[in-house]
């Protein structure tokens, strides 16, 4: 009896799981998009060395208290607007430093191509076997503590093979935050396309960056 | 420069303060995983490690 119900209420799960992952994507790409030109303006203005601090502490403040009271309005797309284009701009310093090695193009386009590679298939792995990867969740968060602990350390330790050993955990950890946040969004545990817009871009951020480190140290020049 | 290690220390610090009782709370709620989730989750970390070291030998 109550079939045609039922039918009707999971054919407007699936279309709202949908239109929250089209929202996403869309927003997403348009915020990398804005993150490279702030980047670009960055290198150009030859920002100084402590721009990524700032633009850090200024994004995690929006990140932290001020997206989430507006994350279910309009402001909050241009909150998510002001993250991405603060951390690109924090990037401006650290691509002019590799681009003064003699190989620093090809690493910044390698690393550019790797993070594309590694998120297009971990998206598209979650998309089509509709895992549900919400039990990484926790395990996610303690393997990011650990790093943070590490990485603190490492600011007065200054062990190169502890920095390297880091920069590969963050790279391993935010794929498995990719898993975890598409599945979220695909299983209706997201449905704020902008909440799941910055925990994507915060992972493709740090995996960008990292690997960008870890080649940097190992290539040959 | 000394300061820039202390800001540094301070923003990990920060993030530390913000994450450990979000972490604590999502250690509690994630449900368990079976063997098969496990190997599901870890088949593509492993390629993604994999395809990194690829990256790294290439350049």
């Amino acid at each position: 009896m109550n079939r045609p119900v039922e039918l009707a209420q999971s054919q407007s799960a699936v279309l709202e799981v949908n239109k929250v992952l089209k929202n996403t994507y869309a927003l997403l790409s348009v915020t990398l998009l804005f993150s490279a030109l702030t980047a670009f303006i960055s290198m150009q203005m030859e920002m100084p060395g402590f721009m990524p601090l700032v633009a850090t502490f200024g994004a995690l403040g929006l990140i932290w208290f001020v997206l989430p009271r507006t994350a279910n309005s309009a402001a909050g797309i241009g909150v998510v607007f002001a993250i991405t284009g603060l951390l690109g701009l924090g990037l401006g310093p650290m691509l002019n430093s590799y681009l003064q090695m003699s190989n620093g193009s090809q690493l910044i386009m390698t690393s550019l191509g790797g993070t594309g590679v590694i998120f297009l298939a971990l998206s598209g792995y979650a998309l089509t076997t509709k895992r549900d990867f919400s039990f990484m969740g926790g395990m996610l968060v303690v393997g990011m503590v650990l790093v943070l602990i590490a990485a603190l350390a490492n600011i007065f330790l200054e062990i190169p093979a502890l920095s390297l050993a880091i920069s590969a955990i963050v790279i391993v950890i935010m794929s498995g935050f990719i898993l975890y946040d598409t599945s979220r969004i695909i299983n209706g545990g997201e449905r704020n396309y902008i909440m799941a817009t910055v925990g994507l871009y915060l992972s493709i951020y740090n995996i960008f960056v990292n690997l960008l480190m870890l080649l940097g140290v190992m290539s040959d020049d | 420069m000394d300061w820039m290690k202390i800001f540094s220390a301070l923003l990990i610090i920060l993030m530390l303060v913000y994450i450990v009782p979000r972490a604590k709370g999502m250690l509690k709620n994630s449900p368990k995983a079976s063997n098969n989730d496990m190997v599901a989750a870890l088949i593509p970390l492993l390629l993604v490690i994999g395809f990194v070291f690829l990256l790294i030998k290439s350049v």
